[in-house]
């Protein structure tokens, strides 16, 4: 009986619409692309303790390469965090202007 | 040729710009002008100062060593800074919300401001900085001796070099660094000056870089295949040394104390972060970037044996071009000086909060006693700590004299301070984090790498060879690089890993069987879950005339203008008249934490502590308040259980109320029921009585008419009565059952007949008599009334023209079940339910009894321990009468 009361007190107008729980979902799973990102990095810079050094057999990677690995996997890192940090803040300032027009229009 | 004046003109310039620079941003800050100070991108650039003279000059030195090596110091930060959404953002908030000064204040405050643990941390903290002042000193000496050596002209002297340079720094810390006490107000001046620095040290670094690649070796294909002839050609990297590095690096960014400084400290807004995520990473990228070509080209162009920790330098110089040089310099020279600068600022913070300040409160006896302006004391233990940090600096020059690569004595430095990791961590993520978890894991590191790494590296009396062969006391697993046994291992490798996993070890064991005080458990509550609640729940309790007291030593510590400016704010917004503002618990929060933005948690606690007289939070309390709201809690369920057994008495009292009413109002329909029974026969007895009384000469034919009339309205009226009794001794109980044995059949057989004798209407009556051979154990003759009544009602009621009744009985499970069903119309849906109730007849026209004759059955039925009930739904009126095969006593 309670809670058939609480549901008939709950006014409709509260339940957020579709469009906006969208939104938040997005936000929430870019939150959790930011957070794995250190782990592919530390994954990225870890591959090269694969590579056979002077001591094995065979042709040890040249330097170049080596260098040319480890500046692009950097600089892939800095790119997808400078993307994450825009979109952060883009689905942040509409989200807030959004929960705004939310209280108007409430 | 740049002589040597020139370079110490430019440098002097170059200094002056700089102080000119801090001053300017300074004035612009406190004119509350100049916006773009507190941008993300002066932050980021104040970050840099993680890349000191040591990775300016000291990188390419690592990379001709030991190659790609000199990488994974940067590839550490650069992780750190991408998870900033795990870590650095909850760092930052702790930080502003607690108000903190350096990462000494930061642990005493997260393990219940113990100021035990702030001096630890201290100490460690100056253990690892005074080497790496050493180290930038060091290097500003080699660059100058560079350029003394090529101008033989020149008056130099390295030991004064060094003086001069670390007297200009520290006065250069002293006049930026303590202008204002509030250690959380922003150093405005010093991080300018330090973004300046970065910039230009960013910028000599690419220009010495672009000059290697498209000036000397000419352009980036030939550059690479000079870098895979070189000697450093090939990727060797040792893997230990590779994962430590990076791991060392990453927690050394986070616990360096000037790292905290300008990253935490001067944090304006949490939001730079999200800047400083991508574009520190970047700056790092491009500081790394021609360090390789640098080395490679070094190598080739430089006669062996020159030092390669200089070949940014000297490079440049071997080519002629003295004013690439001369930048290259200014670089280094930005480096090492920003780094020093930062760094004497954030330990002279620590030290005068945490070694200073509580001894010096310890002196004095109570608060009666403090005399003149705290706030000068404060400050002069500051500037006199940045003295004290510079001369130690220089003495440890002096007395190592140089010599050792520059990057072993960073990594030496990151390897202590590291030590802070597991205790920052575990307080910022674990609630069970304790004090003394904090202490013994702190003092663990730190010995493990004063054994294995410091005081091996100093060598000489510190660590006598007999020790590094047989270990301490002639045991062998204590060998300092061979700890448990375990030998071979990089000297690095081998702190790093037995230090910080020791130390974590011994951090959680301890954390886990001690016990945290209650303000321990609540600042750590407030650490972990600070996005939660950024609110202090801690509270002070005091007395108004304390408020005076407060005002006074604010006064000494703010200085009269701030502090009566917030007092009186205070006042404001309690609403009193006074200008004292009343000492509630929230403004003594907020008051704390105003003062521990200037001598640091721990101290401003124990001072508020001295006047309101201790913490108000205390065990006793704690339990007080949870038996308090134990006892409101057990009342209220009390409440609970009582309120609901008054509702369901109230809910039965309703029931029996409406049954009540129900039954008085069925009393009072039977009433006039019977009345109305009653007067009919009454009636027509009184007229026909009257008029055989009245009329003369009435005939006989007529007389015996009418006497037959009141006959048989007295029949009628006497049957009446005679069901009315039979229906009130059997509602009353009364009636006493004659039970006997028969079988169905002859019971049904004796009903027809009675029922059908000596009517016109004809009946037809099917049964199928094989199936009623049931034995009964009952009262019959009860029984054979019911089904009289039954069999009477299908005759009376049943329209149909030729009227069946079939009758049907079942043995079913130990009672009989008999169903009395005619062809007619049985009885409609709305009357079904009351055709058992006194009274209650079908049908106006067809008056034929008092319509107590099915309630007669129901009585009957019931003391029989049987019921009767209408079936509907069987094509005509239908009835069916069940009982048990044996009357039993107890089905009553």
């Amino acid at each position: 009986m309670t809670a058939e009361g609480e549901s008939e007190r709950k006014p409709s107008g509260q339940r957020p619409s579709v469009f906006l729980e969208r939104q938040s979902y997005r936000r929430r799973r870019l939150t959790d692309a930011a957070r794995l990102l250190p782990f592919l990095g530390a994954a990225l810079f870890a591959l090269p303790l694969l590579w056979p050094g002077l001591s094995a057999e065979g042709q040890a990677v040249p330097l170049s390469s080596a260098m040319f690995y480890i500046f692009a996997c950097w600089g892939g890192l800095i790119l997808v965090g400078l993307i994450f940090g825009m979109a952060a803040r883009r689905l942040r300032t509409r989200d807030e202007s959004e929960t705004e027009a939310d209280q108007w229009r409430r | 040729m740049a002589t040597l004046n020139i370079l110490i003109l430019v440098c002097l310039g170059y200094v002056v710009l700089l102080f000119g620079v801090a001053f300017a941003a300074d004035r612009m800050a406190a004119a509350g002008r100049g916006k773009w100070l507190r941008s993300p991108l002066v932050y980021t650039l104040s970050l840099s100062i993680y890349c000191t003279a040591w990775t300016f000059y000291g990188a390419v030195g690592n990379a001709a060593r030991s190659g790609l090596e000199f990488v994974t110091i940067y590839l550490g930060p650069t992780l750190v800074m991408v998870s900033w959404w795990w870590g650095l953002r909850k760092l930052v908030r702790v930080g502003r919300s607690q108000r903190v000064t350096s990462i000494a204040d930061l642990l005493s405050s997260r393990y219940g401001k113990s100021n035990t643990l702030a001096v630890c941390v201290t100490i460690l903290a100056v253990l690892g900085g005074t080497p790496y002042i050493a180290l930038q000193l060091q290097s500003i000496t080699l660059s100058f001796s560079i350029f003394a050596e090529a101008d033989p002209s020149g008056l130099y002297r390295e030991g004064s070099s060094v003086f001069w340079v670390a007297t200009g720094l520290a006065v250069f810390a002293i006049l930026f660094g303590t202008r204002n006490l509030d250690a959380n107000e922003r150093h405005h001046g010093v991080v300018t000056a330090i973004a300046l620095e970065s910039v230009v040290k960013l910028f000599a670094l690419l220009a010495v870089g672009v000059f290697v690649v498209w000036g000397v070796a000419g352009g980036m294909s030939p550059m690479m295949d000079r870098i895979d002839a070189s000697e450093i050609g090939r990727w060797n990297v040792d893997a230990g040394r590779w994962t430590t590095l990076i791991f060392l690096s990453a927690a050394a960014f986070v616990c360096l104390p000037r790292m905290f400084q300008v990253m935490i400290v001067e944090n304006d807004d949490e939001g730079h972060l999200r800047m400083a995520a991508w574009a520190f990473p970047l700056y790092l990228l491009l500081m790394s970037l021609f360090v390789v070509p640098i080395a490679v080209v070094g190598l080739d162009l430089l006669p062996e044996g020159s030092n390669p920790d200089l070949f940014v330098l000297t490079v440049p110089l071997s080519q002629g071009n003295d004013w690439l040089a001369m930048l290259s310099f200014i670089g280094g020279f930005s480096s090492a000086t920003s780094m020093v600068i930062v760094t004497a600022m954030a330990l002279s913070t620590m030290v005068s909060n945490h070694v200073v300040m509580p001894i010096w409160l310890n002196t004095q006896e109570g608060l009666g006693s403090i005399s003149g302006d705290v706030r000068n004391i404060v400050l002069m233990a500051r500037r006199v700590s940045i003295a004290v940090i510079m001369a130690l600096g220089y003495f440890y020059y002096s007395l190592s004299g140089g010599g050792t690569a520059l990057s072993s004595i960073g990594l030496v430095a990151f390897a202590g301070i590291s030590q802070i990791l597991p205790a920052l961590v575990g307080g910022l993520f674990w609630r069970g984090a304790t004090r003394t978890g904090a202490l013994v894991g702190l003092t663990v590191g730190f010995v493990l790498w004063t054994y294995t790494l410091l005081l091996p590296g100093m060598g000489g009396v510190w660590m006598p060879e007999t020790v590094m062969q047989n270990g301490l006391f002639g045991l062998g697993w204590l060998r300092p690089q061979a700890l448990f046994g375990i030998e071979g291992m990089d000297p690095m490798v081998h702190t790093v890993m037995w230090s910080l996993s020791l130390n974590t070890v011994a951090f959680c064991i301890t954390s886990l069987f001690s016990f945290p005080s209650p303000l321990e458990r609540l600042q750590g509550a407030q650490f972990v879950n600070v996005f939660d609640h950024s609110a202090t729940p801690r509270g002070w309790t005091g007395s108004v005339a304390q408020s005076e007291d407060l005002m006074i030593m604010t006064q000494r510590i703010l200085g009269a203008g701030p502090a009566q400016e917030f007092f009186q704010t205070e006042a404001e917004q309690q609403g009193g008249r006074s200008r004292l503002p009343e000492p509630t618990p929230g403004f003594l929060n907020r008051l704390e934490r105003e003062l521990s933005g200037s001598v640091g948690a721990a101290t401003a606690h124990a001072m508020i502590g001295q006047i309101v007289g201790g913490s108000s939070v205390s065990v006793e309390d704690l339990l007080a308040v949870a038996d308090e709201s134990a006892q409101l809690l057990e009342y209220s369920s009390q409440l609970e259980v009582k309120s609901a057994e008054l509702s369901r008495t109230a809910r039965k009292l309703r029931e029996a109320n409406t049954k009540l009413t129900q039954i008085s109002e069925q009393k009072d329909s039977f009433l006039s029921q019977v009345s109305h029974e009653l007067r009919t026969p009454m009636t027509s007895i009184r007229a026909f009585s009257e008029i055989m009384r009245d009329t003369k000469g009435l005939r006989g034919t007529e007389q015996t008419r009418y006497a037959a009339i009141i006959h048989d309205e007295a029949l009628r009226l006497t049957r009446l009565l005679d069901d009315l009794l039979d229906l009130s001794v059997l509602e009353s109980g009364q009636v006493s059952l004659n039970v006997g044995d028969d079988s169905l059949r002859s019971v049904l057989d004796r009903a027809v007949s009675s029922a059908l004798a000596g009517t016109d209407e004809k009946l037809a009556v099917r049964r199928s008599r094989a199936s009623e051979r049931i034995p009964l154990h009952t009262d019959l003759d009860r029984l054979g009334q019911v089904f009289i009544n039954l069999i009477s009602n299908a005759q009376k009621y049943c329209e149909s023209p030729d009227p069946i009744l079939t009758i049907s009985a079942h043995d079913v499970g130990g009672r009989v079940v008999i169903d009395f069903t005619d062809n007619g119309s049985g009885i409609p849906p709305e009357a079904q339910s009351m055709v058992f109730e006194k009274f209650a007849r079908v049908g106006v026209d067809k008056a034929g009894g008092a319509g107590l004759g099915l309630a007669i059955c129901r009585e009957i039925m019931q003391r029989l321990g049987g019921e009767i009930s209408y079936l509907p739904g069987q094509g005509g009126g239908a009835f069916r009468v069940s009982l048990p095969l044996a009357y039993q006593q107890a089905a009553q």
